[in-house]
């Protein structure tokens, strides 16, 4: 099956000193709902930026959906919606009209246009303000509307860059719900995010990018079962005089009235609420910290850190 | 993209600049029509009267097809470079960076942008002037062809300069500096027979000097050079502009990081 995005030996060096992106390769299939990992300058928008070619590579070479965006450009963009990370429409234009004018870019007959223009304007809550010039939206409005522009060609691949950054919970979830419903009709999502919990819910496979090159590529769901520790949360009534004494059990204290346990994964909770029990603690609620996503990501980041630290020092000595 | 679909991108590119020129009107279409008012009246009525007549016709006959040029120029590669970067600042170029769009229709687009201002100030010029002298086109295809000519090739110019600049105060440097000096030496108001012989040689090296002298022979049928020179000229100078642009725009000069 033709990937609806391949990247081969992508390298971005700026201004002939900074190297970017080491040459990295990635393929994410059809229908995929794909995340892409790493800290800030890891290079996540700077291989977003050569996808949608508002970056100049080095070196490499993509592909979408089995056209190269060198040589067959005008078919691999039509196969591609991208969602920025910073706004990038005109602040003095109404919203409809933003959305109408990417339509024409794309050679979308006006009759066409105005139709999907609609659509998307409605799917995306943003019908009401359709006159309404852009700048006098709210950040959470900017956001959807770049989401409603990017679509509106009804493109074959999405890419969006931090979509949800600075965004409010409600909102957040309720994009969410918008990306799995079009992830769902067929649309292979691509995204970026600092929001763990995000990729983690939404995405079934994932990239961790740092420093330029891809650290891991592999299943959302493979990536958890590598840890092999879960942490608890318990609340206790009234206020926590003394933290409990657990053999094998890392604790941890949260507020005055919750700590926190290291559970060794698919070790019975049973021996841990014994000794809670003997020791007079007596919780009223417990959950799953939900960073499990995260614990990977910090461990392989670091471990990622060491191997270039290593190496630096090899190359000095 | 098939050539229909670079039709409607290019359409909906002129659209948005047609549209984006006349929402903001009072900026870009009232204030040539009220210059233009006080040109006629000081220099034409006031002064002009005291002048007496140029190259057979009256000062105001002779001043308003330099007039209009002026118009026409000044404000085609304002359009242009001023929606440009604009573009460019508010980063809303990448939505046609992004797309299918090639190179030479978003140039096109643009370009017709600032020709659709050129020549809508200079109809607005033309019917100002038309209160104060009695004007006729001597020679419709001259005419025509020096307005559509010299649109363009502004507006291109005025592209390139978008490209590079960094700031606004860029965008207004060539207009403030260059511009407006060519134009005000280029014989709008004055013949340049009325010049010593060593100024008249360096006049002729100033590109406006030949369209708004082509624009006047167009109108009144009266020329202080070869008119031949100004269509050859200005032809040879939109194609060269027109290559360097879309060159520009295909290494991403300052667009594409």
């Amino acid at each position: 099956m033709t990937p609806a995005l391949s990247l081969r030996n992508l390298r971005k060096v700026y201004n002939e000193k900074f190297e970017a992106l080491k040459g990295i390769s990635l393929d994410v299939m059809p229908g995929d709902f794909f995340a892409m990992l790493g800290p800030n300058g890891a290079g996540k928008s700077t291989t977003i930026g050569i996808i949608s070619s508002l970056v100049r590579k080095t070196a490499g070479t993509v592909e979408v959906f089995g056209k190269n965006i060198d040589t067959d450009f005008s078919i691999a963009k039509k196969y591609l919606g991208v969602v920025p990370q910073e706004f990038n429409f005109s602040m003095f234009e109404k919203v409809e009209d933003i959305v109408l004018q990417q339509a024409g870019y794309y050679g979308l007959p006006r009759k066409q246009a105005l139709v999907q223009t609609e659509k998307y304007l409605k799917q995306l809550s943003l019908w009401d303000k359709r006159h309404t010039p852009a700048r006098m939206l709210s950040g959470g409005m900017k956001r959807r509307l770049m989401i409603a522009r990017a679509l509106v060609h009804e493109p074959q691949l999405l890419i969006l860059d931090e979509p949800t950054a600075g965004v409010d919970i409600e909102l957040r979830r309720s994009m969410w719900e918008f990306l799995r419903e079009i992830n769902a009709a067929g649309t292979t999502i691509i995204l970026t995010t600092h929001y763990l919990e995000e990729a983690e819910s939404l995405c079934r496979n994932v990239a961790i990018i740092d420093q330029g090159v891809i650290v891991k590529n592999t299943s959302v769901k493979s990536l958890l079962q590598q840890l092999n520790k879960e942490t608890f949360i318990f609340d206790v009534a009234g206020n926590l005089q003394s933290l409990p004494h657990l053999n094998g059990h890392r604790v941890a204290q949260i507020d005055e009235h919750s700590f926190e346990v290291e559970v060794d994964k698919g070790q019975s909770l049973n021996a841990v609420f014994t000794q809670l029990t003997t020791q007079g603690f007596e919780i009223v609620s417990m959950r799953n910290k939900s960073n499990r996503l995260e614990e990977l990501f910090v461990a392989m980041v670091n471990a990622n850190k060491d191997l270039a630290g290593a190496a630096q020092q090899e190359v000095r000595s | 993209m098939s050539l229909q679909e670079q039709w409607i991108a290019f359409l909906t590119i002129l659209h948005k600049e047609i549209k984006r020129f006349t929402r903001i009107w009072i900026q870009t279409l009232l204030p040539p029509a009220i210059t233009m008012i006080l040109y006629f009246v000081i220099f034409g009525k006031l002064i002009g009267s005291r002048i007496g007549d140029m190259g057979g016709f009256s000062y105001i006959e002779f001043v308003a097809p330099g007039l209009i040029m002026m118009a026409v120029i000044t404000n085609a590669y304002a359009n242009v470079s001023s929606s440009f970067f604009s573009a460019k600042f508010q980063r809303s170029i990448e939505e046609l960076l992004v797309s299918p769009t090639p190179n030479y229709i978003i140039l096109l687009g643009y370009v017709m942008g600032g020709v659709a201002r050129g020549v809508a100030v200079g109809l607005i010029v033309t019917i100002m002037s038309l209160f104060f002298a009695d004007l006729h086109i001597h020679h419709w295809f001259t005419t025509l062809f020096i307005v559509l000519m010299t649109s363009i090739l502004f507006s291109i110019a005025g592209f390139i300069n978008a490209i590079y600049a960094n700031t606004f105060d860029d965008v207004s440097i060539i207009p403030t500096f260059v511009l407006t000096p060519l134009t005000y030496f280029g014989g709008v108001f004055y013949s340049i027979n009325l010049l010593p012989e060593f100024w008249q040689q360096v006049s002729v090296l100033n590109p406006i000097l030949h369209m708004v002298n082509a624009f006047r022979y167009g109108m009144l049928g009266i020329s202080d050079l070869h008119i031949g020179m100004a269509l050859v000229g200005l032809t040879v100078f939109v194609v060269i502009l027109f290559v360097i642009a879309l060159h520009l725009l295909k290494t991403g000069k300052r667009l594409r990081a």
